[in-house]
């Protein structure tokens, strides 16, 4: 017995010494893992991104174009039941701004919007996230873990916009082409729209600004010389739920 | 003590191999999500979460219940509760066992359940959730155990005991309370962003907790001949009677402050749990039942004389088992889902195996609980043969 519990420390202390003489192993690894931010010369930067988006300019053509343009760039399935997929997405207008409509805006009411993940800036869904799946960037973009989300959706209750899609099946069974450039996504984890924050780290606008013909506007909410800044000055523009304190940077220009 | 487990008439083992038969079938439906995913059950963009999450809320409640024993018993000597006070501790056991299950069962990606430790989040009710409901688990476990073996070994418990036993009181509270800050706190919610949301909770628990025990203290004295005590069962009555009156006093609270205010933003939620919306109303039948069965059932054991008559008091039991768990089983996820954030009606209605994976855990839980009981009562009558 004794002799065991010797035997037992002398390994510890072995264990414990091999440990000390190569900590460098563990900076070593943390040295060489990617970085989360990658600042090369074309990308681009904010203190906090925002989109304004023209009403006056949505067509169902503009729209559609929009999210034909974000949904096969992110590898979106097309689902045809309420388990289905959705980044950006067409809603009316009494749907979005529900609280801030009356019977008598008959012709508002009904005009379709687009709508989608409205990149708070206080996000309840990062508050309630249990494991950091879903975080904040430095430049106001929420943004998914797709490879630490362990699907418990708290998430998708957190959000009060209806932001958020589950997998509820594997994605890749409803994709007939595939976009190589951005990953596909497995069963089981919540996904949303990044403000094609890989676009922006390439130099590029988000595809639905791109697609939109002007009716999406993007842009830097602290320089007032940026598009969404100028557009806010000149034109009424509303926020969805502005009462929860979200802070939502998605702007409907009216 | 476990051999107690395994020394049992024919009707034990044919109840445990019925609920292993359960647990089978159960099984079967789970590989069958593991492998195609959620996407089996009626859960959808909407509801996200359903069947599972609600009977993990409505289980929670019973497992914190058995602090309406320890606080009699350990702060004010209430001695009658010594006798079956372990059988609401192996109830705790069996009910925080099932509320883990359901949340693993409910997880799109379960195999990255670690994720919770690797990169714990304290901002988030979950993280807490995890630690509180294993926390009282591991007590519940220790306390049980220790108490019940030196009962055999009749001798006083040994006091190192006593600090786990006085930390399981407010942390039995603390289960229920953290689970219902899962729902409080969230913006858009209008259903559950209530202050008394934790209250609520405690109040139906204490009422479906101590039901659930007096019926199981019944069912151990006419299965396996051993008499709990009339003293706890008609203490429990009492406790099961005043907790199941402020639960519906505060659903009362609930229901005017959202008629009365008008704010549609609250009263859509209420219309679809009472009335229905959009000629959806299958949700409302079910809450009138509750809360019918949840009145006759005070009326019932208000009346002392109704209390003392077992078969009346069983009856009054299982009506208010019936009202605490479509509240939260059925009423509160559904009700706080429905309309959606943009006030549209979409409905959630479990699928044929996700009511399967649900039964089996059911069974699960009653065959931890069968198992410990078999134990407890074995001692039991061991110390008093």
């Amino acid at each position: 017995m004794k002799s065991s519990r010797r035997k037992f420390i002398r390994m510890a202390g072995f264990a414990a010494l091999g440990w000390s003489i190569c900590p460098s192993l563990a900076g070593a690894a943390v040295e060489a893992g990617p970085k989360l931010y990658f600042k090369g010369e074309e990308q681009l930067s904010a203190t906090q991104w925002a989109m304004a988006v023209d009403t006056k300019k949505l067509t169902r053509q503009v729209m559609n174009k929009c999210i034909e343009a974000c949904h096969t760039l992110h590898n979106v399935p097309e689902i045809d039941s309420n388990q289905n997929i959705k980044w950006l997405w067409i809603e009316p207008f009494r749907n979005l701004f529900y609280d801030q409509s009356h019977p008598n805006l008959t012709d508002m009411a009904n005009k379709p919007f687009l709508a989608l993940c409205n990149h708070c800036e206080n996000p309840p869904c990062v508050r309630v996230c249990p494991t950091k799946a879903t975080f904040k960037r430095p430049d106001g973009i929420v943004l998914m873990d797709f490879h630490r989300c362990i699907g418990c959706r708290f998430c998708m209750a957190g959000c009060p916009y209806g932001s958020r899609s589950f997998n509820f099946f594997d994605p890749r069974r409803y994709l007939e082409q595939l976009d190589p450039e951005y990953p596909t996504r497995t069963k089981g984890v919540v996904e949303k729209c990044e403000f094609c924050a890989h676009r922006l780290d390439k130099g590029q606008m988000p595809a639905c600004v791109e697609a939109s013909e002007g009716a999406l506007l993007f842009g830097d909410l602290s320089d007032s010389s940026s598009d969404v800044r100028r557009a806010l000055r000149e034109r009424y523009s509303l926020v969805r739920k502005p009462k929860l304190g979200t802070g939502p940077n998605v702007y409907y220009l009216i | 003590m476990l051999e107690k487990a395994i020394k049992g008439n024919v009707l034990y083992w044919g109840w445990l191999f019925f609920l292993l038969a359960i647990i089978g079938v159960g099984a079967g439906a789970y590989m069958m999500q593991l492998e195609q995913g959620l996407g089996i059950t009626g859960l959808n963009r909407d509801v996200s979460w359903g069947f599972y999450i609600a009977q993990f809320t409505f289980l929670v409640g019973v497992a914190a219940s058995a602090v309406m024993m320890v606080i009699p018993k350990y702060l004010h000597n209430f001695k009658a509760f010594g006798r079956m006070l372990i059988l609401g501790e192996f109830l705790a056991i069996a009910a925080v066992s099932m509320c883990l299950m359901f949340i693993i069962a409910d997880l799109g990606q379960p195999q990255r359940l670690m994720n919770v430790l690797l990169h714990p989040s304290p901002n988030s009710i979950l993280f807490w959730d995890m630690i509180v409901l294993n926390g009282y688990l591991f007590l519940n476990l220790l306390i049980g155990w220790v108490t019940l073996q030196s009962e055999r070994k009749q001798v006083a418990p040994p006091k190192w005991i006593m600090p786990f036993i006085y930390l399981s009181i407010p942390w039995a509270v603390s289960i229920h309370t953290v689970t219902a800050f899962l729902y409080a706190g969230l913006p858009g919610r209008d259903f559950w962003l209530t202050a008394v949301m934790a209250p609520s909770f405690l109040a139906s628990a204490f009422a479906a907790g101590p039901a659930l025990l007096i019926l199981l203290g019944l069912a151990v004295k006419v299965f396996a001949k051993w008499d709990p005590g009339k003293e706890s069962i008609q203490a429990l009555a009492k406790i099961v009677v005043y907790a199941m009156s402020v639960h519906l006093f505060i659903v009362a609270c609930k229901v005017f402050t959202a008629f009365y205010s008008q704010i549609p933003d609250k009263l859509y939620h209420y219309k679809f749990l009472y009335l229905g919306l959009d000629g959806h109303t299958t949700l409302a039948t079910f809450s009138w039942v509750a809360i019918a069965a949840g009145v006759i059932a005070v009326i019932i054991l208000l009346n002392p004389r109704n209390r003392q008559a077992e078969n009346v008091l069983a009856f009054s039991c299982i009506l208010i088992l019936l009202s605490t768990w479509i509240d939260k089983g059925l009423g509160l996820i559904s009700a706080g889902f429905i309309p959606n954030p943009m006030k549209q009606v979409v409905l959630y209605t479990p699928t044929q195996p996700e009511l399967l994976i649900t039964l089996a855990i059911w069974a699960k839980g009653f065959l931890i609980l069968t198992i410990l009981y078999k134990v407890a009562v074995g001692v039991k009558k061991e110390i008093e043969a």
